[in-house]
């Protein structure tokens, strides 16, 4: 047994209605690995990240998931919350009525305040603030990363986290996951960024619900962006393409 | 001190805080129990006046003009026996250019069979505000019967704000019914929070007139439902002079049992340049909500209850 290994995804099927929406998937993610995914919208990229929190309607067709040597593929998200993993959603839930100071002190390891901090949030303006619309896009999404960095996880899945911010934003997520990475946490992350994708040495290139690569990442983001928006998505690399770059 | 008020004070410290503004005599503040007036304390600009009628009380409120009471004024209306008929018929007028922040709090803690009728009547004259926070304490499992009534009318550049609130003990038996005129440049928030449990029956109809040209208003309702208990919610905004802006925005959440729901929003406009708006959705506990919760690591009941609470806060 590899004990680096913190998730094994292990011959993953997923379909809705018969047509496979991920096919074949095999992925290994380290204990402080940060593994960027990247691929254009409808690859799968999000159900992945779905399907390994074990959100309702994503369970998988076939295949397992293993956590620290565990299968957790029946677990549900509380389970496999308590084991270590969580997820920031692209597009954070809003809460009615419930305050940030509340919501940021739900199982943490780390103060509200600090964890404010941390995000470029000043606690003072922002602990007593309800979590509704009356924040913004990019105000909540600093917020659920600050509650991502509190409860200290083994495996956080970061779905888009660069969607709908500022420049400004971008470097504050990219500290937020160096942060992660410094405490042991590994990450996973969905993007569509090449700054953000690049925070790391390796990467997982997805098309048509298949993970057609793992690899160099300055390679796979050059591939990627001449080649994946225009292929028509086939599922396959050239391998050929991808070594003459 | 009478034995009464002693037992009201006694409720209020244990359910709702110190007494201490309620009590002061700085503060506005009028204390009823059945039938009867235990405290009253007027305050510069505030005068209330009261008469008994049969199983209750008439209250006749003003604040006079260009006047601001920015400490609140007081309501604290209860029956402390187990059973019986209670009846509040108030008038409340704000004059022209005050202010003035009313905190009511219905206390029935030992209700088994308790009918509790409040008809009011607002007045707002022009530029003044008016916020009205009521709350209800009830018993767990009284059966009680509760009509609040509004009938009121916001002068030009005037402000209400109301807020209900039921989430403590049993609802009950609950009739909302408001009816509000509104002249230019006028607005009115209306906020009704109720948690239905048991067999409750909330019914609820709030109505704007938005009748002078640039008057906004917003009748927002969130109920959560569980058990047997039902709700209907009727909210009405009618756009009748242009520029008028309103919303109807109504909420009902079924967090358990067999509960139903059922919400009515009308909307109208007879101005082709006033706006009104509305919306309403009823279901279960918000999916994405309510996993995030989970994926901190609580258990969806830990989940449904936070979300719960954080709808009716």
């Amino acid at each position: 047994m590899d004990f680096d290994r913190l998730l094994e995804i292990k011959n993953l099927y997923f379909n809705i209605n018969g047509k496979d929406i991920l096919k074949d998937i095999n992925l290994t993610v380290k204990k402080g690995e940060i593994l960027p995914i990247i691929g254009v919208n409808g690859t799968g990229k999000s159900t992945l990240a779905s399907i390994i929190m074990g959100l309702s309607g994503y369970k998988p067709t076939r295949g397992r998931i293993i956590f620290k040597g565990e299968d957790i593929t029946d677990l549900s998200v509380t389970a496999r919350a308590k084991l270590g993993i969580t997820l920031a959603w692209q597009i954070p839930a809003n809460f009615e009525g419930i305050a940030v100071r509340e919501y940021l002190s739900i199982n943490n390891k780390m103060s509200p305040e600090e964890a404010l901090n941390f995000v470029g949030l000043n606690p003072k303006s922002y602990m007593d603030r309800i979590l509704d619309d009356s924040l913004s896009g990019g105000e909540r999404k600093r917020i659920e990363l600050a509650s991502v960095l509190s409860i200290k996880p083994s495996l956080v899945i970061l779905d888009e986290p660069d969607s709908g911010i500022d420049i400004a934003s971008m470097d504050i997520i990219l500290n937020v996951i160096h942060e992660l990475k410094k405490n042991g946490s590994s990450v996973i992350l969905v993007t569509h960024s090449k700054r953000m994708a690049t925070i790391a040495d390796k990467l997982v290139l997805m098309c048509n619900g298949n993970i057609v690569k793992k690899g160099d990442a300055k390679k796979i983001i050059k591939f990627f962006e001449h080649y994946c928006k225009s292929c028509g998505h086939i599922g396959k690399i050239d391998e050929g393409v991808l070594n003459e770059l | 001190m009478n034995y009464e008020l002693d037992r009201i004070t006694d409720i209020y410290n244990k359910l709702i805080g110190p007494t201490n503004e309620l009590l002061d005599r700085n503060t506005g503040s009028i204390v009823i129990n059945e039938d009867k007036v235990l405290s009253i304390n007027e305050i510069n600009g505030l005068h209330i006046e009261y008469n008994k009628i049969t199983d209750g009380v008439e209250i006749n409120i003003h604040v006079d003009a260009d006047i601001r009471i920015n400490d609140p004024v007081h309501l604290c209306v209860g029956m402390l026996p187990s059973e019986g008929r209670q009846v509040i018929r108030s008038r409340i007028y704000i004059h022209r250019n005050a202010y003035v922040k009313f905190l009511a709090h219905c206390i029935f803690q030992n209700a088994k069979h308790i009918e509790h009728i409040m008809d009011s009547e607002i007045y707002l004259e022009d530029s003044a505000e008016m916020i009205y926070k009521e709350e209800h304490f009830n018993s767990d499992d009284g059966e009680i019967y509760t009509y609040p009534k509004i009938i009121g009318e916001i002068g030009n550049n005037s402000r209400l704000s109301e807020e209900f609130k039921l989430i403590h003990g049993r609802a009950g038996n609950i009739n909302i019914d408001y009816d509000i005129k509104q002249n230019e440049k006028s607005s009115c928030d209306i906020m009704t929070k109720i948690f239905g449990k048991k067999k409750d029956n909330i019914k609820i109809k709030e109505s704007l007139y938005l009748n002078g040209p640039y008057a906004s208003g917003t009748a927002t309702s969130r109920i959560v439902l569980i058990d047997n208990a039902k709700s209907n919610v009727f909210g009405e905004i009618a756009g009748n002079a242009p520029y008028t802006r309103g919303h109807v925005d109504c909420q009902e959440v079924i967090s358990d049992g067999d509960a139903y729901a059922s919400a009515t929003p009308k909307i109208s406009v007879n101005n082709p340049l006033s706006q009104i708006t509305h919306e309403a959705s009823i279901g279960r506990v918000n999916k994405k909500e309510l996993e995030t919760l989970m994926a901190h690591g609580i258990s969806k009941d830990e989940a449904i209850q936070l979300i719960v609470r954080g709808i009716l806060r």
